[in-house]
Parts: C-alpha cells; sequence; structure tokens
C-alpha cells in the first residue's frame, strides 16, 4: 500500500510579517470555524481507506491559532478517512505567543507529537525588526514548556542574514537554541521578495551581502554540526533520527496531499495547487484547484529536489545523464562544493549555499 | 539622340547638405516622377542609407528636361556614395561623368568628405558646378561660403546658384547651369564598344543588372559582351535606362549614354566595378583605364549569438554578398565563439552597415570580434606575411619586423575644437601633418593615422569631443614599420583567441587595464573565481579576478511548493545558452561586446 503525507495550509496569522510572502489573512474566530469546515470536506471529499498516512504537516500562517478542539477535528476526519500509521509524524507550526500551557497540554493529547515553533531569532531587536511579535524570553519559555508538555519532538526556525545582524548575533542565537530541549532546526537564509513590505520599504539594502551571509550560514552549519545537529538538508538540522519526514516527502517526490488555500500536492501523477483565496475555499464544496506540472518527476526535477538533502543522488540511478554528470564532477569537488563517496555524490555546505547554480552545472 | 543633347553628372555633397533633397527637386522638375507618387528622397532606396542619410550604393536616373532655349536634353543623374569607403567605387562613378554638382550648405560649409570628394572630381577632368544649398535658413550665410568654395576649392563661386532644396527654390538654376556649364559627352559610336561598369546588383529574375556608361560603340540585345577584367562573356538580353522607378529596356545603349545592361550573369563576382565592357565579336584594344580590383580593408570576425543559426548567417551574408561584391567573407573557427566567418570590409562603415543588415533584415544576434587591419610581418627567414587575423599572428622570436598600414586624415572642424581633436590624434598616435584657416572660425587639420587606431572608435570620439561638429575623411596611404605585439585575454589561465588583438606596444598596457576591467564588470560571479589575465607572449601585463559566487540558493521550499524552483530550473537553462563556455567558465555575450567599447 502507498504512503501519503498530508498537509494542511492554515492561512491565519494575528499579524503579518513583513518579509513574509505566503498566503495568510488576519485571523477571525467565524473565518477559523468556517475554513475549519472545509478543511474537512475536503479530506472526506480526497478519503482513500487505501493510503497509509504517516506524516501530517499544519503549516501557515500560523496554524496555532486554530483551537485545539478545532485541530483534533481535523486530525480526527483524517484518521477516519485515511489509514494512519501509528508512528505517524504530526506536526504543528506554532508561534511562541499563541503556547499556553494549557493549550500545549491539549495539542499534545489531540494527537499532535511534533512542535515547528517559529522562534527566528534570540536576539529581541532583530525580533522586533522582523515585526515578530514574541521576545527571545517568550520564546525560550514557550519550548521549555513544550518539553514539558510532553513535546519530546520539538523543532524551532531561525533566521539568518536578516537586516543589520552581525555574525556574533547568528552565534548566540545558535548557542541559546541549542541550549533548548529540541531536536531540531530550520535555519533560513532571509530572502526579501517582490511585493512584500521589506520589499517596499528597501529593506534590502540593509541585507548583509551575499559574502557576509555566507559566512553566517557556514558559521553556523558548523556550530550546529558541533552541537550534534547534522545537516540533512539545505536550510535542516537534526539530531539523529529527528529529521523531518514530512519535508522529506518533498525532496524525496514522495506523494502529498495539500488542503487549504494556496497549498501544493503531488499525488495522482501531477503537481497541482489550491487557489490563493479563502473565501473560494470555504465556499466551495471541494477546494478550486489548478495544474501546476502535468508531468511531474522529470530526471531533472527529482535530481535538483534530491540533492538539496545531504543523502545526495546515486549515480548508478542518473541512466543516461551520468555521462554529463560524470564530466562536471571533478571541478566541483575541486572547489570543495560536493563530495563523492563510491557512487554517491552530495553538496557539501559551502555547495548548499550556492546549489542552483552547482546543481544547473551537474544536469545541464 | 545627339550627344551634344546629353549631359551626364552626379551630385557631390556632406550628409545632410541636401544631395537627396536635391536630387528629387530635379526629378520633380524634370517632372520624371509624378508628385503623388514621390517618397521623400527617392534615389537612396535601402532602409539603412535612409535612416543615416547616406548613399550607399550608386544609382542613376534618366531624365528628360526642356531648356529655356526650347530644346530638349537627356539628363543622366548618377548618384554616388559619400561615404570613403566607397572612395573607389565614387571615383568610378565620377569617371561616368562629365559634370558634378557640387552641393554646400549655406551655413556650415564645406566639410571634409566634399572635399575629398570634389578633388576626385577634380582629378578626373569634371566640370564643378557649384551649389550653395539651404538658404532659407536663418543661419544661412551664402556668400561667405561662397568665398569658402573660392579659397579652398579654387573654383568660381559667387555666381553660383542659390537655393534651397527643401523648399524648391532656385532650383531651375541649378538645371539651366547643368546644360550650360557641363560638357556632352564625347565619344565614337562607330568604335569597338567601350563601356565602363560603375556599378552593380543583383536581381533575383535578371540576374546581374550592370551599370554602364557607354564611352564608344553601342550595345544591343543579342550582343556577346565580354567584361575585359574577368574575361566572362555573356550575351546581352536587355539594354536600356532607369527611369526614377524602373528599368525601361529600349533595346540598345551607344556612345555617351549612361544605362543598364541585363545579360544573364549569375554571379555579382563577374561584374566588377571600374571593368570595361566590350564586345567579345569586336573587341577595343584596351580596356578603360582606372580599374582595380577593390581589397578590404577591414576584418573582423561574426559569429551567430546561438551557435545553432551558423547556417543562417552563411545564408545571410551570401545573400547580401549578392549585392555587394566587396564583402568577402569565409569560414572560421574560435575555441571561444564556435562557427563564424571572418568577414572584410571595405572600411568601418562598410562593416558597420553588414553588421546592422545582418541583425536587422536577417533577424540574426551577432559576437562580433575586435576590427583588424591587415599587418605586414616579415619573418627572420624573408618571407613576408600578411595577417587579418590576430590568431595568426607569428611568434615574436620568428618576426624580423613589422608594419602597419597608415591612412591621411583629414578633419574640418570649427576652431574652437583644435585643441581636442590635436589631443585625440596625439592620442591615437597621429603625425601632425599640417593645419590650414578655411576662414576665421573653420579649420582643416592633417594628419597621418595608423589605421588600427581608427578602426574602433575614432569617429565617435571625434564626434563627441567637437560636439558633433567635425568632419572626417581619410585615404589610404601605405605600410610604415611599427613596433607591434599581440594581446592575448586569458580567463583562467586559458587564451580566449576571440578577445586577442594586435595593438601598438606603447599603447598594449593601458588597453589591457582596460579590458581586464571590462571583463570583471561584465562577467557574473560563477562556482569558480575566474582570474582575467592579459599576456603579451607568455608574459602577464594586466590582471583582475572575478571571485566565485557565494550565495546562490533558494533556502525555503515551503509546504512542497516547487514552482519557484522549477522556474529557476527553467531561466537557468535558457540563460545557459546565451553564455559561451570557455574551460569552466562562463561567459556572457555582453563580455565579448563589452571590451570592443572600451572608451564609451
Amino acid at each position: 500500500m502507498s504512503t501519503l503525507g498530508i498537509y494542511i495550509h492554515v492561512p491565519f496569522c494575528g499579524k503579518k510579517c513583513g518579509y513574509c510572502d505566503f498566503y495568510s489573512l488576519r485571523y477571525s474566530a467565524d473565518a477559523a470555524e468556517k475554513y475549519t469546515a472545509a478543511v474537512i470536506r475536503n479530506l472526506e471529499y480526497y478519503s482513500d481507506r487505501e493510503r497509509i498516512v504517516d506524516t501530517v504537516y499544519f503549516g501557515g500562517g500560523t496554524p496555532s491559532l486554530l483551537s485545539a478542539a478545532q485541530l483534533g477535528s481535523i486530525i480526527s476526519c483524517i484518521r477516519e478517512r485515511f489509514l494512519v500509521d501509528d508512528n505517524a509524524e504530526i506536526t504543528l507550526e506554532a508561534n511562541p505567543g499563541t503556547l499556553t500551557p494549557e493549550k500545549l497540554r491539549q495539542l499534545r493529547k489531540i494527537g499532535i507529537n511534533r512542535l515547528s515553533i517559529g522562534v527566528q531569532s534570540l536576539n529581541d531587536e532583530e525580533l522586533q525588526l522582523l515585526e515578530r511579535t514574541h521576545t527571545a524570553a517568550r520564546a525560550e519559555r514557550a519550548v521549555r514548556e513544550a518539553f514539558s508538555a510532553g513535546f519530546e519532538n520539538i523543532s524551532c526556525d531561525l533566521m539568518i542574514a536578516v537586516p543589520g545582524q552581525k555574525t556574533e548575533s547568528v552565534e548566540r542565537s545558535v548557542i541559546r537554541l541549542t541550549e533548548l530541549p529540541i531536536k531540531h532546526i530550520s535555519a533560513y537564509i532571509l530572502k526579501i521578495e517582490e511585493g512584500t513590505p521589506f520589499h517596499k520599504t528597501g529593506q534590502e539594502r540593509l541585507l548583509p551581502d551575499d559574502d557576509t551571509a555566507a559566512e553566517m550560514y557556514l558559521h553556523a552549519v558548523k556550530l550546529l554540526e558541533s552541537q550534534g545537529f547534522l545537516q540533512y538538508e539545505v536550510s535542516n538540522f537534526a539530531l539523529p533520527g529527528y529529521e523531518s519526514r514530512h519535508n522529506c516527502r518533498y525532496w524525496k517526490c514522495m506523494a502529498y496531499l495539500g488542503i487549504g488555500p494556496s497549498a501544493h500536492s503531488y499525488t495522482g501523477g501531477v503537481r497541482f495547487a489550491v487557489k490563493s483565496d479563502m473565501q473560494a475555499f470555504i465556499d466551495s464544496r471541494v477546494q478550486p484547484v489548478y495544474i501546476t506540472d502535468e508531468t511531474p518527476g522529470s530526471f531533472e526535477e527529482r535530481t535538483m529536489l534530491r540533492l538539496r538533502l545531504r543523502e545526495g543522488i546515486d549515480l548508478r540511478e542518473t541512466g543516461s545523464h551520468r555521462e554529463k554528470i560524470e564530466k562536471n564532477i571533478p571541478d566541483l569537488i575541486k572547489a570543495g562544493y560536493i563530495i563523492r563517496r563510491g557512487e554517491n555524490i552530495s553538496l557539501t555546505p559551502e555547495g548548499f549555499l550556492v546549489s542552483n547554480a552547482v546543481i544547473s552545472r551537474l544536469i545541464f | 539622340m545627339a550627344n551634344e543633347k546629353i549631359r551626364n553628372f552626379c551630385i557631390i555633397a556632406h550628409i545632410d547638405h541636401g544631395k537627396s533633397t536635391l536630387a528629387d527637386r530635379i526629378l520633380e522638375k524634370t517632372e520624371t516622377v509624378a508628385i503623388r507618387d514621390m517618397e521623400d528622397q527617392l534615389l537612396d532606396n535601402m532602409d539603412i542609407e535612409r535612416e543615416r542619410g547616406i548613399t550607399i550604393k550608386a544609382r542613376a536616373v534618366r531624365l528628360k528636361y526642356t531648356a529655356k532655349n526650347g530644346e530638349d536634353y537627356i539628363f543622366n543623374l548618377i548618384d554616388t556614395p559619400g561615404h570613403v569607403d566607397f572612395n573607389y567605387e565614387v571615383s568610378r562613378s565620377l569617371a561616368a561623368c562629365e559634370g558634378a554638382i557640387l552641393v554646400v550648405d549655406a551655413s556650415q560649409g564645406i566639410e571634409a568628405q566634399t572635399l575629398a570628394n570634389t578633388y576626385l572630381a577634380i582629378e578626373h577632368d569634371l566640370e564643378v558646378v557649384p551649389v550653395v544649398n539651404k538658404i532659407d535658413l536663418p543661419s544661412a550665410d551664402p556668400d561667405r561660403v561662397c568665398g569658402e568654395v573660392e579659397n579652398v576649392i579654387g573654383i568660381p563661386a559667387m555666381d553660383a546658384p542659390r537655393i534651397s532644396a527643401k523648399m524648391g527654390i532656385n532650383i531651375e538654376d541649378v538645371l539651366e547651369r547643368i546644360v550650360t556649364d557641363i560638357p556632352a559627352p564625347a565619344g565614337d559610336p562607330d568604335m569597338p564598344l567601350k563601356a565602363l561598369i560603375f556599378d552593380s546588383y543583383y536581381d533575383s529574375y535578371k540576374g546581374v543588372i550592370i551599370y554602364v556608361r557607354v564611352k564608344d560603340g553601342k550595345v544591343k540585345i543579342g550582343d556577346n559582351i565580354r567584361l575585359m577584367a574577368t574575361g566572362a562573356v555573356f550575351t546581352v538580353v536587355e539594354a536600356g535606362f532607369m527611369d526614377a522607378s524602373s528599368l525601361v529596356n529600349n533595346g540598345s545603349l551607344e556612345a555617351g549614354e549612361v544605362g543598364y545592361i541585363a545579360a544573364s550573369i549569375k554571379s555579382i563576382g563577374d561584374t566588377r566595378v571600374g571593368d570595361t565592357v566590350t564586345n567579345n565579336d569586336a573587341p577595343c584594344d584596351e580596356p578603360l583605364p582606372g580599374y582595380r580590383k577593390v581589397n578590404p580593408m577591414v576584418f573582423s570576425g561574426i559569429y551567430p549569438a546561438d551557435g545553432a543559426k551558423y547556417g543562417d548567417l552563411r545564408d545571410a551574408l551570401e545573400k547580401l554578398r549578392l549585392n555587394d561584391a566587396s564583402l568577402s567573407f569565409e569560414p572560421e573557427t574560435s575555441i571561444a565563439l564556435g562557427f563564424g566567418f571572418r568577414c572584410g570590409f571595405l572600411g568601418l562603415l562598410h562593416m558597420e552597415i553588414i553588421q546592422e543588415r545582418l541583425e536587422r533584415e536577417y533577424n540574426l544576434d551577432l559576437i562580433t570580434t575586435a576590427p583588424s587591419v591587415i599587418y605586414k610581418v616579415t619573418l627572420t627567414n624573408g618571407e613576408i606575411q600578411y595577417i587579418d587575423n590576430p590568431t595568426n599572428y607569428p611568434d615574436p622570436a620568428v618576426i624580423q619586423s613589422a608594419e602597419e598600414p597608415m591612412v591621411k586624415a583629414d578633419i574640418l572642424s570649427p576652431s574652437e575644437f583644435v585643441g581636442n581633436i590635436m589631443e585625440l590624434c596625439q592620442d591615437r598616435r597621429g603625425i601632425f601633418k599640417d593645419m590650414q584657416y578655411l576662414d576665421d572660425t573653420r579649420v582643416d587639420l592633417h594628419y597621418e593615422l595608423p589605421l588600427n587606431e581608427i578602426v574602433y572608435d575614432f569617429f565617435d570620439v571625434l564626434k563627441s569631443r567637437t560636439k558633433g561638429y567635425a568632419s572626417f575623411d581619410y585615404e589610404m596611404l601605405g605600410y610604415t614599420p611599427s613596433k607591434l605585439v599581440k594581446l592575448d585575454i586569458l580567463l583562467n589561465g586559458e587564451v580566449v583567441d576571440a578577445l586577442s588583438f594586435i595593438i601598438h606596444a606603447d599603447k598594449a598596457y593601458a588597453r589591457a587595464r582596460k579590458i581586464a576591467e571590462k571583463l570583471k564588470e561584465n562577467i557574473p560571479r560563477q562556482l569558480f573565481e575566474v582570474p582575467i589575465q592579459a599576456a603579451i607572449g607568455g608574459k602577464i601585463i594586466a590582471r583582475e579576478t572575478v571571485k566565485a559566487m557565494r550565495k546562490d540558493v533558494l533556502a525555503k521550499c515551503y509546504g512542497g511548493d516547487i514552482t519557484r524552483k522549477k522556474k529557476l530550473l527553467e531561466k537557468q537553462k535558457e540563460g545557459k545558452k546565451r553564455m559561451r563556455q570557455l574551460g569552466t567558465v562562463e561567459v556572457p555575450q555582453e563580455a565579448f561586446m563589452s571590451v570592443l567599447k572600451l572608451d564609451s
């Protein structure tokens, strides 16, 4: 029987951050209720008792704005409509400010077993600049309380190269994070996307330059690895055995079903996405989707995604492309961008930093 | 018609001084064209000519004029190319005429080009009829300009017609002067045929059409003609003249007349401008004097930006050559640029025109290498080599001496810019010859300049340093010994053949530094550090480095949305096509072009 990951996009935020370009709306209790009903309707529609669901991921937005009852009804519905694996990884993204000891206990109770907490930084000035509503202390408290409430598998987000940032500050945030009872860290280099308030206000000028950002990233990688958080993907680090199983589905071209406005799916031989339109999502019996790729799974696509993982690719699986790839390997090894172990090649931290160019060089 | 009623003439004028406008007025006045059929500037019928306001290919047209004396005259107006690149073609057009109308702008006066062509006309014993144009302009000063013509050229000009071609003022005066001042053609129709080819073009139905001036004898349909330089023999299919819009096949031409011949000629290479047409069955003893084969002076490599377009480029060049025997090209391969062509041009303008036509008319995206002149190299074993491609420049160890072509340059300018011009010429290794004041405000400077110093951007810089006022003309002088070196550009330690060029040793360092800087600006950071070096022989004389890129990553790939990554992948695939892969270095085509424009 084939497996499936389910992604639920919860597009509510208390307040939108200036750098964010995901689809999200201001939270309202009424909309949240209607939204929850629509999610359940869709789960019923996609219902498949032949599929083993081994990961569920609530992403956002700020999914922790939904009540435990709303989240619980969604999880129950998934359990009814799919075969949920006993060891399924069920993740909820959460903002520190939304987590109270009471809510944490409820979340654990409804079956959520992994929290991804949007810490982003442990420097209050940076948090303010990023327009986050929490402080460093609040974030640390949330993590500790979550651990006390029984969350053994906690991930924290960290942002690298935010406007005005210094390497020392990244270092302090990393050290303080690794002292918390967590198993996983997602460390992203901030990119200011077009159309975001940060873009409009010219924050780009305040970003550390490419060389500085690269130094920060490599420094963070080194620190994290020294604390046992191994880099298993471009932006993800985990203690052994705690890699995000859901996210790995993306890199390994495994099936996932996305529900909610702007959610993406890869199942049934196509990639498709839900329109970024909350009203349409609430009003439709079945969420309105459009196909983003009718012929997914090309060699280029698979390789590009696979190479984001530390485990890399097996040259024996590259078929007719092998010759071209082999030709480019020596230069890339010499420059320190990739390493080769027998038939396996993978990117180094330096390689991940310029992975667009490295991958393009390998496969084109 | 009797010869005494024929007038063969051309018009000499500087760009924008109104040659085409005057030609149009003459056509209009002689009712060769109904006014409603007139397009602006009829004689120039190539797009680029029209846009640049210059005439590239000569054309000839027959007009009928009833003079004030009541007699009907036949005018053959032969249009001449105005630019020095086509100097030889101009001289052949002049050789087809008995007179020339010299058009001078009433406010700007004589320009370098006008001067050069007028001297050429006088050399050919043409009767020069000065005409002062644009008298309607507020800044017109016809008395001063007439004085200038008398002083500089040495022909009487005070009674020259003062006209406005644009406004149609005093055009009849010009027509009457043609009748009274320009001699009728001489020539004997009973002698063996002797006709001068002064232009030709390819017509897809009739083959090559040759424009001729019959000096002696006659030619008619069915005659076997021989083109004396090439020895090719053809049978005449059509003979006649051109009215303003089409060929009129009236079956024959005779001494004194100007017209065209069609004889199913397949290749324009057979019909060389300046050659003599004679009757194959009753040939003349000697061809007309003055013929020479036109040799290209400036060479450059032309490559398709997209290697797959090589075939298209070849087809386009072949089509252009159908009409332009002076364009030469042969296949060339570059390690950097792949397959392309080494093209030879008469001069800079010719080169620009060809490039522009390839890009515009044939929709090709081109990479052009730095223009080169022909260097003369004497090897230690006594062998002499002519080098038009830096790639073939011999090893300095076997070179005994090297020579480069020089030109005699004539620059006319308002006197306030003399300092700037002298500075420029000095910078370009010019040797000052002399300077004359044409009047209180205008000077005529003579310099000897190496041709390789003017093939890049001399004219552009001259224009910008004189606010556009200076005019410039040059003619070949021959070779002079020179301290030449071959400058190589290395990327990542490898010589990029397409970027090599030959340069005077004293200028090598400065140019090497500039090129290295330009390349650094134009080569994007990539996975590997790219050392840029400029070297003479094995010696590095300039160095820059494009640092390796540090960050090129999509950090997030949220919620399984990989559309952005896919788009990036597509973009990279596309971008790759516009890059030239040199070893591990990817070089955008802009980088190749940027080093050709160092001063801008």
